[in-house]
Formats: structure tokens, sequence, C-alpha cells
């Protein structure tokens, strides 16, 4: 009996070859049999109530954004995070998800480029069976129930996907830059530089077929939004007065440390929908045990890193710093995500706690190369998305060469693609709002209003 | 009249409001505050970097009060809001002119 891992490229070539219903992975003997109808609607809805659990995270980022900025730039950060939501969810439909998920010949450059089905539509097959109605062949029924879940399902829950990687985007470039061209650089990763870089592993493509391990996107989904913001901050530069001329930092605290609070647990809440719900599959008691230890080990890493992070701090400031208590967290749960299935327990507390610890050390690492990070977003996914890809390579998930080389290979595309296009909009529309405008709020610069506008109105 | 202007600690208002009331002020106004004295401010930490926070909240107290009470409103704010440390906070004293009561018109003392 081969045991095969179930992602997402294993799924999707299975599908495309007519392999029927090869829901569990894992195949132990059964005690009865499991209908396949059964399966499909087990694992519909574990796509389904994953992918709310993930489209939650956005307001997680939300919230953790909108505590880590000062006040005067929270409307700007709202509306960033509600419209990067939707335009990633749109453009993931008009374009990504066929780059990503081409299925079994249907590359323009196999295993690298996907296919360019615009509007390609996930619930042909279900749209055709509800019409149908009474007069619905048992073929037709088959025919939807054999591909293990619904579709559409499937296509909301790697949209939500999207939708994280361009949130962590926003929090790094925060403060200071221009509300349409940060938009439009999300519009490029979302229908674009994202699915390019997810079919290589996701869609079956070429590290796919090295054997590169990423079970729910430390590299996939958050180093890749680690790499996009670095090239964004690098080419935006630091906030006005964030350096001195002598290489000080001068700190910006957050305006609301309970909103940071909130949004971070809003995002260890969410993240069992993005590890658990990475199982693909809840059709089978092996998919159920399995998704569970999924669960457990996502709670422990991000506990983990919480406490690694309160330690560090304690050793290195004398104080417990909160908000790198918070990054502690992301910073496990980033970690993790790469290999939540780990066989032990105790592995996702080392993995997790190592994330958070990293955390610590990388944020006066960036102030050092004077890259302004206003949430420690590069620090938590990109640094800890990196150490939790090549801890799958450590930890018995894959091999640690291969592992590096995804991630080298992911880093390098999507870090340049990036970089050309923030280049392209710094060179054309400009990204960075004026020095008057960043002084007093990109809230009245670039929106108009104001988070907290009431004075002299109220009561 | 006089009119008293206090700087306090924000955690002694309760006492100094109860003392004040205790002496029969009949009324206050409060203000969250920040400003310096001789404290100079003190220092904090935000992810890593330290860095110094002038101005340090504090809470301001303004009563309206007849010359006759005014020095035992002097005394009851110091018995109230000191703790013997620095940073307990200044006392300031002025004249008043003149005090109105929006309903009624009243002026002067009656006022107050």
């Amino acid at each position: 009996m081969t045991v095969s891992k179930p992602t997402r490229g294993w799924r999707r070539m299975a599908l495309a070859l007519g392999i029927a219903a090869p829901v569990a992975a894992f195949a132990p003997p059964a005690l009865a049999e499991v209908s396949a109808e059964s399966q499909y609607i087990f694992n519909t809805f574990s796509f389904l109530i994953h992918g709310v659990l993930v489209m939650f995270m956005a307001a997680g980022f939300a919230m953790l954004e909108s505590g880590l900025v000062r006040k005067k730039n929270t409307a700007a950060i709202c509306l960033k995070n509600i419209a990067l939501y939707s335009l990633a969810g749109l453009m993931f439909y008009l374009i990504g998800y066929t780059i990503m998920y081409p299925g079994d010949g249907g590359w323009i450059v196999n295993g690298i480029f996907g296919n360019l089905d615009l509007f390609y539509d996930p619930s042909a097959a279900e749209t055709a069976l509800i019409a149908a109605g009474d007069k619905a062949t048992p073929e037709q029924l088959k025919a939807v129930v054999d591909s293990g879940y619904s579709v559409p399902s499937d296509w909301f829950f790697q949209m939500v996907f999207v939708a994280t990687a361009a949130s962590i985007v926003s929090g790094t470039v925060a403060e200071r830059i221009k509300i349409w061209p940060f938009l439009i650089f999300v519009v490029v990763l979302t229908a674009i530089i994202y699915p390019i870089q997810a079919s290589w592993v996701w869609g079956g493509g070429w590290l796919d077929a090295m054997g590169f391990s990423d079970f729910a996107g430390s590299t996939l989904v958050h180093s890749t939004g680690g790499w996009a913001a670095l090239a964004g901050a690098i080419l935006l530069g630091s906030r006005k007065g964030k350096y001195t001329a002598d290489g000080k930092v001068t700190p910006m605290p957050g305006a609301n440390l309970p909103l940071a609070t909130l949004g971070t647990f809003i995002l260890w809440f969410g993240w069992f929908g993005f590890n658990g719900g990475s199982q693909l599959a809840l059709g089978s008691a092996a998919d159920a045990a399995a998704m569970s230890i999924v669960y457990v080990n996502t709670n422990v890493a991000a506990a983990a890193g919480v406490v690694i992070a309160m330690l560090v701090t304690q050793m290195r400031y004398g104080k417990i710093d909160l908000t790198m208590a918070l990054n502690g967290a992301i910073g496990g749960l980033v970690a993790i995500t790469a290999g939540p299935d780990v066989d032990a327990h105790w592995k996702a507390i080392v993995v997790g706690g190592i994330g958070g610890g990293l955390v610590v050390f990388a944020v006066p690492m960036f102030d050092k190369f004077r890259i302004d990070d206003v949430v420690g977003a590069l620090s938590a996914h990109l640094v800890a998305g990196i150490w939790g890809t090549l801890a799958v390579g450590i930890f018995g998930g894959g091999s640690f060469f291969t592992q590096l080389i995804g991630a080298v290979a992911i880093g390098i595309f999507v870090f340049v693609a990036s970089f050309i296009v923030w280049y392209i909009l710094k060179a054309t529309v400009g990204i960075r709002a004026d020095e008057e405008s960043e002084m007093n709020g990109l809230d009245i610069a670039e929106v108009g209003m104001e988070a907290y506008p009431e004075f002299g109105q109220a009561s | 009249m006089k009119f008293i202007v206090a700087i306090v600690k924000p955690s002694k208002l309760d006492a100094v409001r109860e003392a004040l009331q205790g002496m029969g002020v009949a009324g206050m106004t409060v203000t969250e505050v920040r400003g310096f004295g001789r404290q100079g401010g003190h220092k904090e930490i935000y992810r890593g970097a330290e860095y110094e926070v002038h101005f340090v909240p504090k809470i301001r107290i303004e009563i309206a009060v007849g010359a006759d009470i005014a020095d035992r409103a002097i005394e009851a704010i110091r018995d109230s809001a000191g703790d013997g440390r620095i940073g307990d906070g200044k006392v300031f004293v002025l004249d008043l002119e003149q005090a109105v009561r929006i309903r009624t018109g009243e002026a002067s003392a009656g006022a107050l």
C-alpha cells in the first residue's frame, strides 16, 4: 500500500486522471462502506466551513493592523483590508484559479505556467445538476459526486488563501503608501503572481513533481506575501522620522493594542480553517483523525510561539513586549503551516517555538537594514514561513534539500516579480504619499475621513 | 473668590474629589491632560526600541471656591493627592473675578 500525502496537487491530478473519488489518501480497512455521496457531503462541508474560518482571518488582519498603526492612519488601513479582500476574490475568479489549477494537460508551459481560462466557472457541473432537477440522470449525479467534493467549495477555499497573501503586504507598507497603487499591486499579486507560484506545488507543477511539501502554505501563502511586502517596503522607503541619521530607531507605537490583540486571536481562530481545512477531506475516519491532529499541532505551535517570544523579550529588554507576543503567535502559526501533519505534537511545539523566537530577532534585524515594517509582517510571515518550510525537511516530512529549493525558487520568483511591479508603479503613478499627507495621516489625505471623528458632536 | 487648578496623578482623582466634597466644595471640572514637570517624563519600550515619553498623563482639576475656604481646599488637595514622591503634581491659585450660574443668573459667591 502506498501512502501518499493528500496535497492539493495530488488530489487535483487524481481528479484530472479520473481516479474515482480518491478522497482518503490513507486506506485503512474500513469498518463499513462510506458512500461516495456521504464523502462528497462531508468533504464539501469541510471546504466551506474551513473556508469561512480563513475568510475571517481578513478581519483578523484588519484589526491587527488597525491596532498597530497610529490613529491618523486607521481608516486608511481598514479600507485597504476590505478592498484587498474583495479584489483578491474577483481576480482569482477572473484569472487566478485556472493559472493555479490548470488540470491535466491544461498547462501553457508544462509545470510552470498554467491555463488562462478567463471567467472559468467552477460551478458548471453543479449548476447543471441542480438545473436538471428531477430529470438528472444517475450518470450526471455520479459525475458530480465522483469528484469527491463540490468544485465551487474547493474554489472558495482556495480563494480565501489568496486573500491572506495579499493581507500580509498591507501591514508592512502601511502609513505611507497611496491606496490606489497599493490596490493595483494587489490585483497583479492575486491574479498572476500568487497563482503562478502556487501552481508549481498545489497545481501539480514542477515543485510538486520534485516532492516539495507545503501542507497549507508557509511558503506558498505566507512567504509569498512576505516577499511581495519586502519588495514594496524597499522601494517605498521608511516612514518619515522612523530612523534617525545616526541609525537609531524612533518607535511609532500602535494606537490600539486591544485591537491588535483581538486581531491576533481572530487570526489564530481562523488558522484552524487554514491548516485544518488543508487536510482537504473529511470523508473518512482517517481524514477526520488526521485533521484533528492538525488542529492540535496548530494550537500548540502558536502557543509555543507566544511563550518563546515572551521569554526572549523579557531577557533582551527586561520587559515583556505585548506586540512581540502577538507577533510570536503569528510566527508560531506560520511556521507550523508547512507541516501541521507532523507526526508528534512535541515537534509542532519546537517548530512553533522557534518561529515565535525568530520573530523577536527578525524585527530589530529589519530595522537595522532600515526596512520599515509597521506590523512585523516580514518577521512573522516571511522569516517564520521560510523556517517552517525547512522544518518539514528536518522533522521527517520531506527532503531538506527539496524544501530549500522550493523556498528559494518561490522566494526569487515572487520577490523579483513583485519588485518589477512595484518599480513600474513607482515610476509611473508613484506609490508614496507626499510628505504632508504622511504627516497629517492617510485618513484625511487618502480616504477623506477620520476613524474617530467625533469631537463636540457626540451625546 | 479663588479659582484653583490642581494637576494630580490620575490614580488620585477619587481621593481628591472625596476630600474636596467632604469639606464643602460644591463642584469641580476634571480633564485628562498630559505634561511634564521636574519628573521629566519616563522611558518605554516598543518592539525592542526604547523611547522617551515626555508628556506624562495627569488629571487637571478645576474648582471655584470662596476666598475663606481656599486655604483649606489647597490643604485637602495636598493631603489627598500627595504620595511624597516626585510626580505628585502642583496646585495653582488664581483670583476669580466673576461667576454666574447659567440657569438662574445668580452671580458671585451665590453662583458657586
